[in-house]
């Protein structure tokens, strides 16, 4: 139980690449905003505040969760990064949070960061998708707290948050799901604007714009104010179903009408992966999208799923500085990647 | 200028980084922007949703003229934001801010929430014992509107039943409380 565990244990639990419709949902995320009812927002608090916060949460916590409390101003910033990378912590409370601190499980499925945007983000991490077992399990940790916290909440506008996006139930449910189907078919310019339209946000989270690297895509709920939390994963549940529908017939239609053609693409990136010297960002996360669909629709066998799950985070920037034990230029990264991959590609047909 | 990451290129882009309203200028050549890409806007909504937000408020004459006349005196008595500066920042200081702002703040609500403007889901266990019963006494008048709707009588006469026990009880919580 130390912070050199979380930094450098490789995977999660939630990455493992199991779960229900693992075949094209990566993860659950459930996040619970909740502030403390007689403390300013972080907003505008003092250190004082900041830091009495940070004990009252973890002696809240620290009866019946086994959390590791980690201090942002205990970290080096690779460190931070690494985390952040690992989606236990948010840029946010890496950068430029006042005393800020994350509480995290040591699954790395349950992550509380303190004096973020909000004192408290309560967030739970599942692999495939489970919508209502990870707000369960949010749910359950949100009580225990409330035991020994009086959190600010008002009849009308429910739980009262920093900024008003998030007002209501402080909930934003996420999934993140790999659709590179519809992506070659060309539907997701249509199938994004009409998702919302639903009042849910869909968006590539790794790569800029509308851009996204790998075919992964993250859908979650806008709205946080005026539904029930059961009302607001169902309706996020119900797209993510169609959206798994979709992408499965424009799967089964590729096959059926350009089954050389995909074949052909997902063995050049297969080559180019166990293969390369030297890989950048999107070019290693457009093969391994492409060489995961290749294990799915069992072009590619003897490599486990959970190949994309766990290089997409563990190639990124700061993991690979980490492993190197200091800063890489860009071009050394691009070097330590093709390596990482080429040595995840390996491990897995020899087994 | 050089790019702040790899100090060797030129740096080609340059980022508003804007975080609890403080704004940051930062430089980077277009390898090392589109490798810290990621870290820099993806996972967390302060950089875009900000933005987002401001142009939200002050696309609104309403809010802007009506600030303005207002001027400084404005204010949380508790925290002393202003509604200005929470226009600017798209963040309140405190939860007595959605009491001071609470006239203008409906308004706002809808357009973010698609024209909700108030809470629907879970109250906590704690202060909640009587905002519990209010709940459950709602949800029983509904069916009970429905099944004299429906004219299931009797199942409408047991419904009927719990509610005076719910009334019941939230007489003495009330007096509790
Ligand atoms: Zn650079
Ligand atoms: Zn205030």
């Amino acid at each position: 139980m130390s912070l050199e565990r979380f930094i450098n244990q490789q995977t999660s639990s939630w990455m493992s690449g199991g779960g229900p419709y693992s075949d094209v949902v990566l993860s659950t995320r459930v996040r619970l905003a909740r502030n403390f009812s007689d403390v300013c927002f972080p907003t505008v608090f003092q250190f004082d505040d900041a830091k009495q916060i940070v004990e009252q949460i973890n002696t809240a916590t620290s009866k019946k969760l086994s959390l590791e409390l980690l201090k942002m101003e205990d970290l080096s910033p690779l460190q931070k990064r690494v985390l952040v990378e690992k989606h236990l912590i948010s840029p946010l409370l890496a950068e430029s949070s006042l005393y800020g601190a994350a509480l995290i499980s040591e699954q790395e499925d349950i992550s509380i960061m303190v004096n973020e945007e909000d004192h408290l983000r309560i967030q739970c991490l599942s692999s495939g998708l489970q919508l209502q077992e990870t707000l369960n399990e949010a749910n359950r940790i949100d009580d225990m707290i409330e035991e020994s916290v009086q959190y600010a909440f008002d009849e009308k506008r429910g739980y009262l948050t920093a900024c008003p996006t998030n007002v209501g139930t402080g909930l934003r449910a996420s999934v993140m799901i790999h659709l590179p189907g519809l992506v070659l078919t060309r539907q997701m310019n249509r199938i994004i604007p009409a998702i919302s339209q639903l009042g849910l946000v869909v968006r590539g989270i790794y790569g800029e714009g509308s851009e996204a690297l790998g075919n992964i895509f993250q859908i979650s709920n806008q709205l946080t104010l005026g539904k029930s939390e059961a009302d607001i994963i169902n309706d996020l549940g119900s797209v993510v179903h169609e959206l798994m529908m979709r992408e499965q017939s424009a799967r089964d239609a590729l096959v059926k009408t350009s089954h050389i053609q995909l074949e052909d693409r997902i063995f050049r990136s297969f080559g180019v992966l166990s293969n390369c010297r030297m890989v950048e960002t999107n070019e290693a996360f457009q093969c391994l999208s492409d060489v995961r669909l290749g294990i799915d629709l069992g072009y590619i066998q003897h490599i486990s799923k959970s190949i994309l799950n766990e290089l997409m985070i563990l190639m990124q920037p700061g993991f690979l500085q980490q492993y190197a034990g200091g800063p890489l230029r860009a071009e050394e990264r691009d070097v330590r990647r093709a390596a990482l991959i080429r040595e995840r590609l390996t491990m897995k047909e020899t087994n | 200028m050089i790019c702040q990451e790899c100090h060797e290129r030129p740096a080609a882009l340059h980022f508003t980084k804007i975080v609890n309203g403080e704004k940051t200028e930062v430089y980077f050549c277009e390898k090392c922007a589109h490798e810290k890409g990621e870290y820099l806007f993806g996972g967390h909504p302060a950089f875009s949703l900000n933005n987002l937000l401001s142009g939200l408020f002050s696309s609104e004459p309403l809010f802007s003229s009506n600030a303005a006349s207002h001027g400084e005196d404005e204010h949380c008595e508790k925290c002393h934001m202003t509604f200005q500066k929470f226009l600017q920042t798209g963040k309140f200081g405190c939860a007595h801010c959605y009491t001071a702002f609470d006239s203008k703040l409906t308004p706002i609500l809808k357009r973010l929430h698609g024209g909700n403007t108030r809470h629907q889901g879970k109250i906590p266990k704690r202060m909640g014992g009587a905002l519990h019963l209010q709940k459950e006494l709602h949800l029983l008048r509904e069916q009970l509107n429905e099944m004299i709707a429906n004219e299931h009588f009797e199942k409408a006469a047991d419904v009927r039943d719990q509610i005076r026990e719910v009334e019941h009880k939230l007489s003495g919580e009330g007096g509790g409380a």
